[in-house]
């Protein structure tokens, strides 16, 4: 092997990069999943956000699921009964 | 491979990754107006003569302040160009960049539908109906149709806010009584004088917007005579509930003692100055220069009245309160 094939140059290096990298090289962006890189108020902010969907879900899946137990419930009394 | 680096640098500098908080979408949902859709349609599904499961009763209540949120989202995704010109509402999230449109749109897309579907599951098809409908009303009937083209725009898409207590009295009984509709129009006929009131001393503000509201449209003086005349007829028909027994003595007070006052005021406004030409209008919703000062008065009654109006049914309702007045209802 020679020097150039182990020390590839810049431009060889950028390709390889945007190869690796969805288009982007190292210069222009960090990898972080989507190829932006965050300000720490921007992630901060995101994971405000996820946190509130999270729980939005866990809620919905929750009253979902009371209302249907109470519903049940409510229609075998009425079958009891009538 | 530039225009990629391009849209890195431009997502990067906030574009498309906002910093939006939780907050400011429950800002989105308009929270003041939330309110009071959450009182009337209490009003409403207590009123009902239905004995409603308190937990399926609170579910249909929240999914009412949902829907409404969600109707309200969608409300200032639409009037973000216009909302970002008035001075009473360029703060709002998405006119201040805190949230984008499309966000807001999505946002309430999907909170309009989950609403939907957790009241179909908590009280019936029907109200999930006129929930899935009052929304398309507001939203697309109101805001997208006739907000921009006629002064008529608070009188049909007043419509929107009755359907509450509407709702709240379906989710009970599963039905549209007349008592249901009585309740609805009390509030299709509370909209106009309401909402005029506002616009007249925050007529500049509309009209910078090029938003038709009556004083903008017809000018001051025809929109005092109107909120005279619509007040007219709405203080009548708050009358209704007693007639058909649905109100008692509780409500039969309120609604006389009330009515009187918010005549009181429209009377003044008509006779006022209120709306002409040159309104100072810095500042929060209720600063007004003198001249506007009875249209601020009735704007604010107004919200008053109709909050005691049905608060005072839930009292009769909820509360155990309620005597019928000898000879009178059915």
């Amino acid at each position: 092997m020679t020097d150039k094939t182990e020390t590839p140059t810049d431009a060889e290096q950028a390709a390889q990069d945007r190869a690796d990298n969805f288009g982007f090289t190292h210069r222009e962006g960090r990898v972080t999943g989507e190829h932006v890189a965050l300000t720490p108020e921007q992630l901060a902010a995101r994971k405000k956000r996820n946190v509130y969907i999270a729980l939005g879900l866990v809620a919905f899946m929750v009253a979902v699921f009371l209302i249907t137990v109470v519903r049940l419930s409510q229609n075998i009394a009425a079958g009891a009964a009538g | 491979m530039d225009t990629l680096t391009q849209s890195s640098v431009n997502r990067t500098e906030g574009e498309a990754v906002s910093t939006a908080s939780p907050r400011d979408f429950f800002d989105l949902m308009k929270p003041r107006v939330m309110t009071l859709v959450v009182f009337t349609a209490f009003s409403g599904l207590v009123a009902a003569p239905v004995d409603a499961d308190p937990f399926l009763a609170f579910m249909s209540i929240l999914c009412l302040a949902m829907g409404a949120g969600a109707a309200g989202a969608l409300n200032m995704a639409y009037d973000a160009d216009i909302d970002a010109t008035m001075k009473r509402t360029r703060l709002r999230p998405v006119p201040r960049g805190a949230v984008s449109v499309s966000n807001a749109y999505g946002f309430g897309v999907v909170a309009a539908v989950l609403s939907v579907l957790l009241m179909a599951l908590a009280s019936n098809y029907l109200a999930a109906g006129l929930l899935a409908f009052s929304i398309f009303f507001y939203a697309v009937i109101y805001t997208m149709i006739l907000k921009r083209r006629t002064p008529q725009n608070i009188v049909i898409g007043g419509a929107a806010g009755a359907f509450p207590p509407m709702i709240g009295w379906v989710a009970a009984t599963g039905e549209i009584s007349l008592d249901a509709i009585i309740l609805f129009m009390i509030i299709f006929l509370w909209t106009p004088p309401h909402s005029w009131a506002l616009a007249l001393y925050k007529s500049g503000d509309y009209a910078a917007a090029k938003v038709p509201m009556m004083p903008v449209a017809k000018g001051a003086k025809s929109t005092r005579l109107q909120i005279l005349l619509y007040s007219i007829v709405m203080v009548v028909f708050a009358g209704a509930p007693v007639l058909t027994g649905l109100g008692g003595i509780v409500y039969a007070a309120t609604s006389l003692g009330g009515g009187a006052l918010f005549m009181l005021l429209a009377w003044r406004v008509f006779n006022s100055r209120a709306g002409e030409a040159g309104s100072a209008e810095e500042g929060a919703l209720y600063a007004v220069r003198a001249g506007d000062k009875a249209a601020r008065d009735l704007f604010a009654f107004s919200i008053g009245y109709l909050a005691a109006l049905f608060a005072a049914l839930i009292v009769e309702h909820g509360f155990g309160a309620f005597w019928a007045i000898p000879g009178v209802g059915a």
